[in-house]
């Protein structure tokens, strides 16, 4: 953060227009500190048998690639075209109209010419059509082809890595053309050559031993939850101490680890934990959390589809080997869409599991039942219609709330009014942001698909720019001081781009307004919130 | 200067000369009037369905639609049943907006950044417009031309004509449909030279239909408006294709056989270039499929076996650890034999 300009000067520095006269295939490749992530640690790529794990760096000429690298691109390339129709028809239709390219966060918040959607597209395109189709071959440069050569490798892994994969730019495209599934293309292709970044490789080895991206281990993992619960305790008086690894327990919950690990998501950890131990109390609901199951997310998403299938096996083979009913998600981006488009096909059918059913409500998740997931926004906002939730809202009085749609649940899924119901009942204060920044329009935090890292921060502040923009005019015209999020990396970056660009406000998770608002059977007179600062008019109490 | 476009410039006029002379001074109309058109619709009919079916080999293993409004979830929250479409019906409804109205570049808006540090949003229609304007007179025009190849003239193209002709102002009758095309050509055109942005992403191949529709909009309205053509000359030639009877009627003019020369170029090309987003749209992936992703499984036919890291393995490393903190496991660890006592 200390390296960047000050936010006016960053913003005032951004010039959308491309350089003059040149083409972009001319344009060589700079890849520059602050826009890129360090690449994949080879202890990383080892563990999951991931091929050429080895020591290299992007800012070297040299990146120790196999000698026959091109081959394997070209038949990698191929092998992706005969396996996704996605990806050929991608390849072919797209008619550069342009509508795509001020859509994304990247080219808003960079200028950069080769981040609008149709450029990183045509990065891969100019390739393919010199690889897999005949004009392209014949006509050479003049009809877009250009043969694959290092530097093409070097822009594929600079601008893969500046992608979000947030489907923003396939909503406005009239042929539906993702850019999230030709980064995905785009990665998958690189890791062939063992070309990742840490952020992703790290992660994803971490969870497929651990069974979360953190790398905590199970003692370490309760040991975690067990503090919470000392927190909490502390706070209302009561023990939520959660079960884990519990057979035969109604319920499985999964969430992200990143709200294990850091705040503000910790708190929506602990939000989770008081409703579970609020449900356990009242109705005699069971829910269990698993160490070996302890990720929701997914960084293999971002790696290739085989690796996104391997570590999503653990939620379905773990709920098998409790015997759990069913299976609840926390919040999270990414993780639903994996969940939603992907796991029933890679890793179902899941006919060991119950259709879910709310044992507190008797409704039924119809919209769920072949997968057998339910989000926990579902799962609250049915609690909550059905009254069955003690709830003062007056406890978040001093937050104004304004509502962040995470990409994956709005472009992957559509899971746009359970998150702002939940929010109206909990919170007397909510403001929508501006229409063209929200729902299926929804901005991007910047940095997510795995680009949460440090090294990276200018290209996270200015993929998060068009957000942070929407959050600072509410800020300004209604004095909203909360953004919520429904999604782990969000709560994970948005605080550092709040603290560059709006610093007056600060990130939750909707679970912990709903804690905030919980009114607890047997808890001690509430002063302060979850994170310990005192409500509003009890300022004086909470001094105590 | 813009190779891109220049490039397909000459192209265009290179194509417009061979015409000429080969009509006017080497007399081949039987080459420009038969031999070429006949090879364009043949190319252009094979090279199309060999396209689609080029696609249609490769699976759709996952379903990905691109989700743009409420799922269906909890009976009281409305689902968007277009826009999030969880059945067939609502499929259907899907891209038939989008194919007829180009439901998604109705979105388009333009991003605009002010000095006072605010990002901006504005509608932006004149892409949809003109793009839409540029289809549907090219729809029109086609549908009049039909009479060339008709007899009798079939009702539906008659009653095309008239609506087309609805702002009648004098002889010869005036079609809307091929001034509008033509502007919205010059529209869409215009857009790839000015806008900046726009200019940097377009290739030789995106400026080359454009000079060609252009090329052949305005040889029709040439023809139409300005010369003399022998109406009546061309339709004989154009029945004698469609019968199978090819004939090359006296006293057609050469601007006639640059025109159908153009439009054989545009059949030709068709097939290999991005116009194919025609078939394409159908089978976009992002738009086409339902969005009950959860409710209904969806089966992948390449899905394969991968190497998993099982909770026995996991267990196997983690276990003492996870006895310490009193973490429940499938296994007791193997006790230690006990020395024997003597």
């Amino acid at each position: 953060m200390k390296n960047l300009p000050k936010p006016n000067e960053f913003f005032s520095n951004i010039d959308h227009r491309p350089p003059k006269e040149t083409d972009w295939m001319k344009t060589p490749i700079d890849i520059r500190k602050g826009m890129y992530c360090y690449a994949s640690n080879p202890k990383s790529v080892e563990y999951l048998g991931l091929p050429y794990p080895r020591q290299w760096n992007p800012l070297e000429d040299d990146w120790k690639l196999p000698d026959n690298w091109q081959q394997i691109i070209h038949e990698g390339f191929r092998e992706l075209l005969d396996k996704f129709r996605s990806f050929k028809v991608f390849m072919d239709i797209c008619v550069r109209c342009g509508a795509c390219a001020d859509k994304c966060h990247f080219f808003i918040g960079t200028g950069d010419p080769k981040n609008m959607p149709v450029l990183r597209a045509e990065l891969l395109r100019s390739v393919y059509r010199n690889d897999f189709t005949k004009v392209g071959k014949i006509l050479g440069k003049i009809g877009g082809a250009r043969p694959m050569t290092l530097a093409v490798l070097k822009e594929w892994w600079y601008y893969f890595f500046q992608c979000t994969e947030c489907r923003r730019c396939s909503v406005f495209c009239p042929y539906g053309i993702d850019t999230a599934e030709i980064t995905i293309m785009g990665r998958e292709l690189l890791n062939l050559l063992g070309l990742n970044i840490d952020w992703i490789a790290t992660p994803v080895a971490n969870c497929y031993r651990t069974g979360n991206h953190l790398g905590i281990q199970p003692h370490a993992f309760k040991d975690m939850l067990d503090f919470f619960t000392e927190d909490i305790e502390e706070l209302t008086g009561i023990d939520v101490s959660p079960n884990f690894n519990k057979k035969g327990a109604d319920i499985l919950f999964i969430t992200p680890s990143g709200d294990v690990f850091a705040d503000p998501g910790t708190y929506t950890c602990m939000g989770y934990m008081m409703l579970f131990h609020y449900l356990k109390v009242k109705y005699g609901l069971d829910v269990t959390w698993s160490t070996y199951a302890s990720e929701g997310g997914n960084f293999g998403f971002f790696t290739s589809h085989e690796t996104m299938k391997r570590l999503n096996s653990k939620m379905y083979m773990e709920a098998k080997r409790l015997g759990v009913k069913w299976i609840l998600g926390g919040e999270c981006g990414h993780m639903w869409r994996v969940i939603n488009q992907y796991m029933d096909t890679m890793n179902g059918p899941a006919d060991f599991l119950e259709e879910p059913v709310s044992p507190i409500t008797g409704t039924k998740f119809e919209n769920a039942k072949s997968t057998k997931m339910v989000h926990i926004c579902e799962f609250t906002a049915d609690l909550i219609k059905h009254d069955k939730l003690e709830l003062d809202p007056g406890r978040n009085d001093k937050f104004k709330v304004t509502y962040h749609d995470s990409c994956n649940p709005a472009r992957g899924m559509g899971l746009l009014d359970e998150p702002r119901y939940v929010i109206n009942k909990v919170c007397n204060h909510f403001y929508e942001m501006p229409a063209n920044t929200i729902r299926e329009q929804t901005f991007c935090c910047g940095s997510g698909a795995g680009l949460n890292a440090g090294e990276d921060m200018e290209l996270r502040m200015a993929g998060g720019l068009p957000r942070a923009n929407a959050v600072k005019h509410v800020h300004e015209k209604f004095g909203v001081n909360m953004l919520s999020c429904i999604c782990a990396i969000d709560r994970a970056v948005f605080p550092d781009l709040m603290a560059y660009w709006v610093p007056e406000v600060d990130v939750t998770g909707i679970h912990e307004l709903v804690a905030n608002a919980l009114v607890m059977p047997g808890e001690t007179e509430k002063t302060t919130d979850l994170r310990a600062e005192p409500l509003l008019g009890m300022e004086e109490q909470a001094d105590e | 200067m813009n190779g891109k476009y220049l490039f397909s410039l000459i192209a265009v006029i290179v194509l417009f000369l061979l015409a000429y002379v080969g009509v006017e001074t080497a007399g081949l109309q039987v080459v420009f009037g038969v031999i070429i058109p006949y090879l364009a619709i043949l190319t252009f009919i094979i090279g199309f369905v060999y396209r689609v079916m080029g696609w249609a080999r490769s699976p759709v293993p996952f379903r990905i639609p691109t989700t743009c409004g409420q799922h269906k979830s909890l009976p009281w929250f409305k689902q968007n049943k277009i826009d999030n479409p969880s059945s067939t019906l609502g499929v259907i409804a899907r891209m038939a907006l989008e194919i007829l109205c180009f439901r998604s570049l109705f979105r388009n808006i333009r991003m605009g950044m002010n000095k006072n540090g605010r990002i901006s949003y504005h509608l932006e229609i004149w892409l949809w417009l003109s793009a839409l304007v540029f289809h549907y007179s090219f729809l029109v025009v086609i549908v009049r031309h039909l009479r060339f190849f008709t007899e009798p003239v079939p009702l539906p193209i008659t009653l095309t004509e008239k609506l087309d002709a609805f702002f009648q102002v004098g002889l010869p009758v005036f079609y809307m449909s091929g001034f509008a095309l033509l502007a919205a050509l010059l529209f869409l055109l215009a857009r790839r030279l000015f806008i900046a942005q726009v200019k940097y992403i377009s290739l030789a191949a995106d400026f080359f239909p454009l000079f060609l529709l252009i090329g052949i909009a305005f040889t029709g309205l040439m023809m139409r408006y300005l010369t003399k053509t022998d109406i009546v000359g061309v339709k004989e030639l154009a029945m004698g294709l469609v019968t199978f009877h090819p004939t090359i009627p006296a006293g057609i003019s050469w601007l006639f056989y640059v025109h159908l020369f153009f439009v054989s170029i545009l059949l030709i090309c068709f097939p290999f270039s991005k116009l194919m987003h025609m078939g394409g749209i159908f089978l976009s992936p992002t738009r086409n499929l339902t969005t009950d992703t959860r409710a209904r499984r969806y089966v992948n036919p390449w899905n394969y076996p991968v190497a998993l890291h099982t909770y026995e393995e996991y267990e196997n490393e983690f276990r003492e650890k996870m006895i310490d903190v009193g973490l429940p496991v499938d296994k007791q660890p193997v006790a230690k034999a006990p020395e024997e006592k003597e």
